[in-house]
């Protein structure tokens, strides 16, 4: 279910990207109902992996993801890769390690190498470093009702690409609907069937047919996958935050029948 | 301590005689705790607990916190991250203490409103408004260095734009901001001394708390009435009062608890709702975001401070640049609302009697809200004219209306006595209503 919002640009310069010039033309962005949104919404294990496999075989290549460790790629509420798999998953990014002074293959306990290769922006909190959706007149209600949208920007910007190419003092640049300023010098990184989904299947033996690689579906898995590389623990804060708020509830039944017995003598209503 | 006829602490047993004849600490405590307290006191009187609720909160997870952040500038953000990942219930806990100072902020505005409404500022309660508003700037300056300390572009960006502010005053502006980063940009040495000094003042605020709390003792508190409770005897007082225990604690309780219900909604649901995503993003000096904005509760005054500018015809009759009049308007509206003991001349302390007072104070609620959003939006269009008006309002409800409308506002009359007014709304059961 994707709707269409549009956002004055106006307000999208509240996130703006450093340097760009306020755009005359709109910003777009689309509304992607994620599995993890609203106050029950958990992540999509099978969404996540196959997130996981879009940013290993595209995006790695220039970005970085400092923050997330491998070892939370076996996360239960995450993707819950079995043990093995993310030994062989940290196996294939070469970290830096101190004491050797030297690279190495990576283990479950090394974060995600730090990659800026060709400038480009570590995506550990990415998700959360873009806001998706502001308005009305800047009140943030909007953001009440939809979250601060950064996985759908992030969705937005990677199918936004108008295919135009523009040359500016020596550069290419890339147009596109979402990026703020509206020329982004990432050339368009995703195109149809570039990945290969893999069978899924964990270690239950869920198997399912994998879906078709088209620009949108990587576009939403890998955003999703972002999504949970900014905040691994979102399901069980969450979670903890239905508990906490059911007991604090009691708590103030509890107290408000306390609260009116006590005062009912001084308001003679005994 | 003077202050209203109550009861005192007699020690019974031998230990509690023991104790008293050397340290009278269970007599201190017993006085504070059955304070007679207006039985007419209304829901707009639970702030203060909530309050100091929130202090105590703030403070305690703040430590935990500090034993886990680093206040190194190639370090902070990460550090922020390991929180966030790596400590156990860290996440929870610096959602609690960002979304804290939220809470924090949303109380203090309606505590301070309730007292510009109920006159709670008129003698002889000047003092704790004094203390209060110093409790208020407190706040403000721990709040401003805290979020500098997760180091992202926010916090980068924020503290070189407020702390630049300075640079304003004239001759020695320039050497003051140059002090207070403890270099020529902020830096290093800026993180450090904020996350020293965010540590310290929570302590000093708590400080202020305790002689707030001692000046509204002595002096009682003030209700909705704005009637005084009767001194003449213990009998006489305890007709208008109730003691605060267990009364208003259970009151404050309950009030408390549905308030943090609230509270845990955002921490729980929605943590980053009020932050900015801009603070995700680790400082980097060499890129200005586009647009700087302070955290929510800063915006009226972020409003007030950008709305004076060179072209504004005050400031160009005047010997000061647009610039320093924005400081000294954003200060200002701090100072204004520190006079308004003495600003406010009218005879009638609570603005239930006061019939045309209550316009211009809704007035003035509405122009908080209205600045707050200003505040939140680039400077261009019809922003900068609403701000420009909405500054004005704030200086001439404090130093005009005020002062006129006790000279020409004819009040309602008001009850003889608290008890008089409590009785209206609670009719005793053997008398006949006097509630018409």
């Amino acid at each position: 279910m994707i709707k269409t919002r549009i956002i004055p640009a106006l307000l999208a310069a509240v996130i703006i990207l450093p340097g760009a010039a306020l755009a005359a033309e709109e910003q777009i962005i689309e509304d992607v109902s994620f599995s993890y949104e609203g106050p029950f919404g958990t992540y999509d294990r099978l969404q996540l992996q196959r997130g996981f496999q879009v940013f290993h075989e595209v995006c790695s290549a220039c970005h970085g993801l400092r923050y997330l460790s491998f070892r939370e790629l076996r996360g239960e509420t995450g993707p819950a890769f079995p043990e093995e798999q993310v030994k062989a998953i940290a196996a294939l990014y070469e970290v830096y390690d101190p004491e050797i002074e030297d690279t190495r293959p990576g283990k479950p306990f090394d974060n995600f190498p730090h990659n800026t290769g060709a400038g480009a922006p570590d995506l550990s909190l990415m998700a959360k470093a873009r806001a998706g959706f502001h308005g009305p007149y800047g009140s943030g209600i909007s953001q009440l009702i939809n979250g601060i949208g950064g996985p759908e920007y992030i969705y937005s910007m990677l199918i936004g690409y108008t295919g135009e190419e523009i040359e500016e003092a020596g550069k290419i640049l890339y147009e596109n609907h979402t990026f703020p300023g509206g020329k982004i010098s990432m050339p368009p990184p995703l195109e149809e069937g570039l990945v290969e989904y893999a069978m899924h299947g964990g270690e239950d033996g869920d198997a399912g047919e994998a879906p078709e690689a088209t620009v949108e579906q990587m576009a939403e898995d890998v955003s999703a996958f972002l999504m949970w590389a900014a905040e691994p623990l979102l399901v069980e804060r969450k979670e903890a935050g239905l508990r906490n708020i059911l007991m604090l509830i009691g708590l103030t039944v509890l107290l408000y029948f306390t609260n009116k017995a006590l005062w009912a003598g001084i308001k003679r209503k005994e | 301590m003077s202050g209203i006829p109550h009861e005192h602490y007699t020690p019974r047993t031998g230990i509690e005689r023991w104790l008293h004849s050397r340290l009278p600490i269970v007599s201190l405590m017993y006085t504070t705790l059955m304070i007679p307290t207006p039985k007419n006191l209304n829901w707009m009187w639970i702030w203060g607990i909530v309050l100091a609720f929130t202090l105590v909160l703030q403070i305690v997870v703040g430590i935990v916190l500090a034993m886990h952040y680093t206040p190194n500038v190639a370090q902070a953000f990460a550090s922020i991250q390991h929180i966030d990942r790596n400590v156990n219930g860290g996440a929870l806990l610096r959602d609690i203490h960002s979304n804290g100072a939220s809470l924090f902020f949303v109380a203090v505005y309606a505590h301070i409103f309730r007292g510009l409404y109920y006159g709670s500022y008129k003698a002889p309660r000047e003092i704790t408004w004094i203390i209060g508003i110093l409790i208020y700037l407190a706040m403000m300056a721990t709040a401003f260095m805290g979020y500098v300390l997760p180091w992202g572009q926010m916090s980068f960006w924020g503290a070189t734009v407020i702390t630049s502010l300075f640079s304003a005053i004239p001759l020695i502006g320039d050497p003051i901001v140059e002090w207070l980063w403890g270099g020529f940009a902020v830096g290093q040495p800026t993180l450090q001394r904020f996350y020293s000094l965010h540590y310290l003042l929570p302590f000093v605020i708590a400080a202020l708390v305790v002689v707030h709390m001692w000046a509204f003792h002595t002096t009682g508190n003030s209700n909705p009435t704005g009637v005084e409770v009767r001194r003449d005897s213990i009998e006489v007082a305890r007709k208008d009062s109730v003691p605060f225990w267990p009364y208003y604690v259970i009151k404050d309780l309950f009030a408390l608890s549905l308030i943090l219900t609230i509270f845990a909604v955002f921490v729980w649901f929605m943590p980053d709702y009020l932050g900015h995503p801009d603070n995700y993003k680790e400082a980097n000096p060499l890129v200005t975001p586009a647009h700087i904005v302070p955290e929510w509760y800063f915006l009226p005054f972020y409003a007030m401070l950008r709305a004076i500018t060179d072209d504004v015809w005050l400031i160009m009759i005047l010997p000061i640049n647009g610039k320093l009049g924005g400081v000294l308007a954003m200060f200002g509206s701090i100072a204004v609302l520190a006079l308004v003991p003495w600003l406010d001349i009218s005879r009638v302390r609570s603005g239930r009697f006061r019939p045309r007072f209550k316009w211009w104070f809704w007035i003035l609620v509405f122009d908080f809200v209205v600045l707050t959003w200003c505040g939140s939006q680039p400077p261009e269009g019809l922003v900068p004219t609403i701000s420009l008006a909405g500054t004005a309002y704030w200086f001439i409800y404090f130093l005009v209306i005020l002062p006129v409308l006790g000279v020409t506002e004819k009040p309602l009359p008001q009850p003889d006595t608290i008890e008089a007014d409590f009785d209206a709304h609670y009719p005793p059961k053997s008398s006949p209503t006097a509630a018409e």
